[in-house]
């Protein structure tokens, strides 16, 4: 079967969708089918959570407006970690790779630093910068920086040598080399890193309201995981992936619009 | 016009050698090129030729202000070019072997870039730009980014990059080697007409002696490799204008490439025998 065009492929995505959520409500409803594997026919719902109550959970908290200051706090923490941590990055980035004695000298503490499992930071952030927004943007900061900066570094590393002799020799100096050969060439790996940072920034926030906080959806995963509430845990999770494909899709436009010069394959218009 | 005396050139080399240290092994040395003295006056078209891998390059980035040499001086029309403390020659424009466009800016920024970096109001660059373009043929093109146009659309957008800064010296490396031989043969004869036009100093190198001879006042012959020097200089009589694909048929033509040929035969052949012994070892 060739999937031909756009609409077969929709067509399958969704169906593939609707079959997972159907199977998900079949095995887990307690009225539907005898017990399978478990003794009692109220544990699958209690172990998986129920389709149909995690949508209507997820309706309840936008229908109530609950979930707004929560979602607003996790999607600042996300946002704030991912602009600090791309900025700290591109900037430090830029540098090491222009400075190649000082690259040269933090070169094992960068590796180093990459190589730690950083979610350990967090319980120390939280020492650091209390239980507020402060210890989660720094816990996704840092997570995103290595990600971007080592893009950079790479970036500027594999400048081409004949473009930028071209724009010495057109009389650019260090300064119009940065900002005209060095950052538009660092660019394209950035934004291939964007995607994965996006993630990882709200892998930050998350995980530090997990570990301590008093507002963010992180938060509210924590308290329905105490009190064995599967469905709300799952409401939580749908509306966080939510998010983070929406912020995704964000710096995909971004993309688009500022890597406009790049070549795409197939390019021929369809008469 | 051979006799061109350095404090009068506007492009000289006096003993002029290149060394490279191996990446490697910081023992092994390489020298490229070794005690090249030649000149090119004011508005005189010389080109270099020489087998490949003879280190041409080297010495037109040297010329630049790229690279700098070991030892031996550098003038820019009788000023010392010392690249380490003055960075490149400001008074040349170079035209590369290699794509140097900037793939992220289109055709007209690409052209406009230097007048950029020179400061040059934005409006004044556009305009230039725009008719710079249009006069190698790529007028309506503006928009385009690089990776939008042909192997022969960029070239002569490189052209106009480097000629919308009306600079005093043109360096040109094997400008149009990548290009097939109808493209090729037109880009020989625009860049003579501009050239014509202008009338700059040009050192063209290239490994084609018909294109070399073609186009030129003079044409140098180097050895083959390393160490390469001049071993030969031949002055070209032939009438101007020149059509590039016409006078290759002219008896004069003929025979300058005879002499020209003789002279660098055995070059040539050692040339190629060093790469088949290096392929082997």
């Amino acid at each position: 079967m060739a999937l031909k065009n756009k609409r077969v492929v929709r067509f399958w995505q969704i169906a593939v969708f609707v079959i997972v959520i159907a199977l998900w409500y079949v095995l887990t409803s307690p009225t539907l089918l005898p017990p399978i594997f478990f003794k009692n026919a109220q544990q699958a719902a209690f172990f998986f959570g129920e389709p149909q109550v995690v949508a209507q959970r997820t309706w309840e908290w936008f229908a109530s407006g609950e979930i707004y200051i929560h979602l607003g706090i996790t999607l600042i923490e996300t946002v704030l970690a991912f602009f600090l941590g791309t900025l700290s990055g591109l900037a430090i980035g830029m540098w090491l790779a222009l400075a190649p004695s000082a690259s040269a000298v933090f070169d094992p503490y960068i590796k180093g630093a990459n190589a730690m499992p950083r979610v350990i930071l967090a319980p120390i952030f939280a020492v650091w910068f209390g239980l507020g927004i402060a210890s989660k943007v720094a816990l996704g900061m840092t997570l995103v920086f290595f990600i971007v900066f080592f893009n950079v570094f790479q970036g500027v590393r594999e400048v081409s040598p004949v473009v930028l002799a071209n724009a010495r020799m057109l009389g650019a100096n260090k300064r119009q080399l940065l900002r005209s050969v060095y950052l538009p060439s660092a660019m394209s790996w950035v934004f291939s890193s964007l995607h994965t940072s996006v993630g990882l920034a709200f892998v930050g926030a998350v995980v530090g309201e997990y570990l301590g906080s008093s507002r963010g959806v992180g938060y509210l995963i924590l308290q329905a995981e105490g009190t064995f509430d599967i469905n709300t845990v799952f409401a939580g999770i749908v509306v966080l992936t939510a998010f983070a494909l929406i912020l995704d899709a964000l710096v995909g436009l971004v993309e688009t619009r500022l890597m406009k010069w790049q070549p795409k394959s197939g390019e021929t218009e369809r008469l | 016009m051979s006799a061109v005396t350095s404090s009068s050139a506007a492009l000289s080399f006096e003993q002029v050698t290149c060394t490279f240290i191996s990446n490697d092994d910081p023992k092994q040395r390489y020298t490229a090129v070794k005690d090249v003295t030649l000149s090119v006056a004011p508005g005189e078209f010389v080109s270099v030729v020489g087998p490949t891998g003879c280190g041409k390059s080297t010495l037109l980035n040297v010329g630049a202000g790229l690279l700098a040499p070991s030892s031996g001086t550098v003038r820019v029309f009788g000023q010392t070019l010392d690249s380490r403390t003055q960075g490149v020659n400001k008074r040349a424009g170079y035209m590369f072997q290699a794509e140097a466009l900037m793939p992220w800016r289109s055709a007209l920024a690409n052209v406009t870039a230097g007048l950029q970096f020179r400061g040059v109001a934005a409006n004044d660059a556009t305009s230039r730009g725009t008719e710079w373009l249009a006069r190698v043929g790529l007028a309506g093109f503006e928009d385009r980014f690089p990776h939008q146009l042909s192997g022969g659309m960029r070239k002569r957008v490189a052209l106009a990059q480097v000629l919308v800064l009306d600079p005093d010296i043109i360096l040109m490396d094997e400008p149009f080697s990548a290009l097939d031989v109808q493209t090729r043969q037109l880009m020989e004869n625009e860049v003579l007409d501009l050239w014509q036009a202008k009338r700059k100093a040009v050192l063209f190198i290239t490994h084609d002696l018909d294109e070399a001879i073609a186009m030129s006042d003079r044409v140098i012959v180097l050895s083959a490799g390393p160490a390469t020097r001049p071993i030969a200089e031949f002055a070209i009589d032939l009438a101007r204008p020149r059509d590039v694909a016409e006078i290759r048929s002219d008896p004069r033509f003929v025979e300058i490439h005879k002499r020209i040929w003789a002279a660098m035969k055995d070059e040539v052949l050692k040339g190629y025998s060093q790469t088949k012994v290096k392929a082997n070892a």
